[in-house]
């Protein structure tokens, strides 16, 4: 692939969403809230549960805790042992996804809609979120196997930057502390139990369906796995994250490229100023080929293969980031220009053009970002889980279009301060 | 009888039967093919040209130059200035790439229906009309070199598979990599990159696959409109090169800062040529499902639940390819045991179909996946395009995708035990270790011995 900002491209675009999705939303019986949207075209059915259960609850010493008891859910569950789990979802072309990130746990199922195939994947998924047996031995191997991967982690350069970043980012909140060999084995079974009693509840869940299903079934279906659920309460969040101090942390590695970090913590999801900071960041460094990052850093100069930005809104404070790798002994210069990049960019925002060419981008790009049930599904949780404004969606190119160069550099000012920004390196010389 | 069941599915879901006179195709006089599958679901379309050209058509000495020259693609003609390509994607809504492989270089915007003309007018115009600068060649060629870096260099799996593939080709051109030794990248000039496209970027040498919410007549005459007047050149005579039969186990072993080793065990397979008489390319992708395509699929389950040997172990293989086949094993094993330990188990599942095959109801497995993945993959319009391009890089057409997946349905269990025994030979196989280093250089502590 020519450029690589597929990943960083994919957090920013889903915020955003198509003019005529109809999203029904409704709150079970049993307290799950629920959004759903039709769609007949293909024979299919994607559900997702998203449970206010991330690494961000880990209790202190107890990193990792979060990401085990997602990782554990499907190895063994009610009557079904892990491999009937495995096996009977492969018999009728279903499979499960999902996985835990800072803020959220997500269980999501894939499958044909046919009865005989939709009711057992249902069946499992039930049993999965509310019944997971987190068998000792099971929990023995897959601990070993988590230790294994984060040592494994620990000499990638990419891995220790990001780690790095983080931890100077939220020094004194959970976004900052990351899952440890030590912190994993200090865990047991009855850690992963308690968690997920604490947090795979109705009241901590919203539930996602997208595909060929009447209103009528998405309601049962969203009632069944809800009242399988215990009613339970929202979680509770911790204090909000502090502005770190301006700080440069430079760590020591082999590799032949330097990996450089540079960011700070900067909105939280819902926030208004998220609008201007979508339009602005990209010039900056959101759009892809044609920001201001990439024409100096790469084109230019031909430092980096990708380099970008993108601001990465949480349930609490989450990151504005800036990113690059380049060979080691050309670090200082390519931190030099980005740093120039920034700077210029805090001081006089983009030009009428550039912000006229964001606009035409992001606003003429919104039908790429549903023209699938997977893109509409994803959007719909996010909305759900975070709990945007139901017309979220039909009210985004309006909001892209309202923008004007004075909000954005205001609201690059406000949330982009050169004071609170930290820099970390790996491997640069 | 599966296919049929398939069919009665779709249908039963209110496809209508049009959707089966897709996809359409016509060929210009200049001998450009151009592809259109309709699909109405949204108000989006794919373009994607492909060229009959990637890395294994290069030559010693200018490896890489097929990657490059997708890079310089994207540096302007006398009508579109250098970066104005993605500026004009880009005010479009729409999405741009592109991607090199051994056998293909391909180019894709998706963007939002009504731009699609727009799309078409820019990708015409570089197929014959690139500039290659010397001034954007000389910033490129150092991006390239970072994404060297960035993809093989600093990444220790990556440079085993480089390092393997080296080792299990000696005369085919799949030995080098496809962005190209770091050494052939820096002695490479723009008269190189000019070369390659003078050469090879010409209509005949492409196709243009056009997915999405579009009626095939309308892009039939667009692409009259654009892309005919190019003309068409003939190409020069590509000789066919055999690698010769391998003749004993061959070993590698990289060693680069990293914490588990990685074994990787690549076996000559056949390749798909005919798709209506091929059958051991089948049977292999219905082993490997078998083997590897779910949570509970024997690999997994045993090696990695049950005997604990390896943390993960899995299989690739790809029965497409205009070149030799592969197929490989791979994993990593578990603290305190060897790769050795973990080379004798994959063994050990190989010699178990060997000796007693596979159940019936795994194979029933494995054919239900298939199906099921045949609906999932209508819900993806670029994943629809891939599908077709792919097919026809590799010299097979798509209107037999139908028939190739008839044939995986009809693999029975004896087939399977019958390729087991035949291809898992240890004249043809290549053995790979990532032998993991310390990040400080010192050697590490015995208990983790990694020799092979």
């Amino acid at each position: 692939m020519k450029r690589l900002l597929t990943v960083a491209i994919a957090l920013l675009i889903s915020q955003a969403a198509l003019a005529g999705v109809k999203i029904e939303h409704w709150v079970s019986p049993s307290g799950a809230r629920v959004y759903f949207v039709e769609s007949r075209v293909l024979p299919m059915l994607d559900v997702q549960i998203d449970f206010a259960a991330g690494s961000m609850f880990d209790p202190a010493g107890k990193s990792g805790l979060a990401a085990l008891t997602r990782g554990a859910l499907d190895l063994g569950a009610g009557k079904f042992d892990e491999t009937a789990i495995a096996e009977q979802m492969a018999d009728i072309g279903a499979s499960l996804g999902g996985g835990a990130d800072t803020d959220r746990a997500s269980v999501s199922l894939r499958t044909l809609s046919a009865t005989d195939k939709r009711e057992p994947a249902l069946a499992i998924l039930k049993a999965v979120v509310h019944a997971p047996l987190f068998d000792s031995a099971i929990f023995e191997r897959e601990k070993a196997r988590t230790i294994a991967s984060l040592k494994e982690a620990m000499t990638r350069p990419d891995s220790i930057a990001g780690k790095a970043f983080w931890a100077a980012m939220y020094p004194n909140h959970p976004y900052g502390r990351q899952a440890t060999p030590e912190s994993v084995a200090a865990l047991n079974p009855d850690d992963l139990a308690a968690f997920h009693a604490r947090y795979y509840t109705a009241a901590n869940a919203s539930i996602t369906l997208v595909g060929d299903l009447s209103r009528a079934d998405a309601e049962k279906i969203a009632e069944g796995i809800a009242a399988s659920l215990p009613k339970g309460v929202a979680a509770t969040l911790p204090d909000a994250p502090q502005l770190p101090k301006w700080s440069m942390t430079q760590l020591a590695h082999p590799a032949s490229q330097a990996h450089v970090y540079i960011g700070l913590p900067a909105i939280e999801r819902g926030n208004p100023d998220f609008f201007p900071l979508l339009v602005g960041n990209y010039t900056l460094g959101g759009g892809g080929f044609v920001s201001r990052l990439m024409k100096e850093v790469r084109d230019k100069r031909g430092y980096a293969y990708s380099v970008y930005s993108y601001f990465a809104p949480l349930k609490q404070t989450g990151p504005f980031q800036i990113g690059l790798q380049t060979k080691r002994s050309q670090a200082k210069d390519a931190l030099k220009v980005t740093r120039e990049v920034l700077s210029g960019f805090l001081k006089d925002g983009p030009s009428e053009e550039e912000l006229a060419a964001a606009k035409a981008n992001l606003t003429g790009s919104f039908p790429l970002r549903l023209d699938s049930n997977k893109k509409i599904l994803e959007n719909v949780a996010n909305i759900g889980f975070y709990g945007l404004p139901l017309d979220y969606l039909d009210q985004y190119q309006a909001k892209v279009q309202a923008v004007t160069t004075d909000d954005i550099r205001k609201a690059f000012a406000r949330r982009v301060r050169p004071d609170n920004i930290i820099t970390v390196t790996v491997a640069a010389d | 009888m599966p296919l049929k069941y398939l069919l009665s599915v779709l249908l039963a879901a209110g496809l209508t039967t049009a959707a089966f006179a897709n996809p359409y195709e016509t060929t210009l006089k200049n001998g450009l093919r151009v592809i259109v599958k309709e699909d109405h679901r949204a108000p989006t379309a794919v373009q994607m040209v492909w060229y009959r050209i990637g890395s294994t058509d290069e030559v010693d000495g200018a490896s890489g130059v097929a990657h490059v020259l997708e890079h310089m693609m994207f540096k302007g003609t006398p009508s579109v200035g250098p970066g104005e390509f993605n500026k004009r994607v880009a005010a479009a809504g729409g999405r741009d790439n592109a991607f090199t492989s051994r056998d293909y270089t391909a180019y894709f915007q998706q963007v939002p229906k009504e731009k699609l003309p727009e799309m078409m007018q820019l990708e015409a115009d570089r197929m014959r009309h690139l500039n290659v600068d010397a001034k954007e060649f000389e910033q490129e060629i150092k991006v390239v070199m970072e994404e060297r870096r960035m993809r093989t260099d600093d990444n220790p799996q990556s440079k085993l598979f480089e390092q393997m593939n080296a080792v299990a080709f000696q005369a085919h051109p799949y030995r080098r990599p496809i962005i190209g030794w770091m050494n052939d990248l820096e002695t490479m000039t723009a008269a190189d990159a000019k070369a390659w496209y003078d050469t090879w970027y010409v209509p005949n040498n492409a196709y243009v696959i056009i997915t999405g919410d579009v009626d095939h007549k309308e892009v039939f005459a667009l692409a009259e409109k654009y892309y005919a007047p190019l003309e068409g050149r003939a190409l020069p005579v590509r000789r066919q090169q055999i690698e010769p039969a391998q003749e004993g186990t061959r070993k590698v072993t990289v060693k680069a800062p990293a914490e588990l080793p990685v074994l990787i065990m690549g076996y000559k397979a056949p390749i798909l040529r005919d798709i209506d008489k091929d059958s051991d390319p089948y049977a292999l992708e219905m082993l490997a499902s078998i083997l590897d395509g779910h949570d509970a699929a024997r690999f997994n389950k045993k090696l990695v639940r049950e005997d604990k040997v390896a943390l993960s172990a899995g299989i690739d293989y790809d029965n497409t390819a205009r070149g030799p086949g592969m197929l490989y094993l791979h994993g990593t094993p578990s603290e305190g045991k060897t790769v050795s330990d973990l080379e004798a188990a994959l063994r050990a599942e190989i010699a178990r179909v060997q000796k007693d095959g596979v159940s019936e109801q795994e194979l029933k497995r494995a054919k239900a996946q298939l199906i099921a993945g045949q609906v999932y993959k209508l819900d993806s319009m670029f994943g629809q395009a891939m599908e077709i391009g792919q097919i026809e890089a590799v010299g097979l057409p798509y209107q037999k995708l139908d028939r190739m997946l008839d044939k995986l349905q009809k693999v029975t269990a004896a087939d399977i035990q019958s390729v087991a025994k035949k291809y898992f030979n240890d004249d043809a196989l290549t053995i790979g270790l990532l032998d993991p280093q310390p990040l400080d250089g010192k050697p590490r502590r015995p208990a983790v011995a990694t020799r092979h």
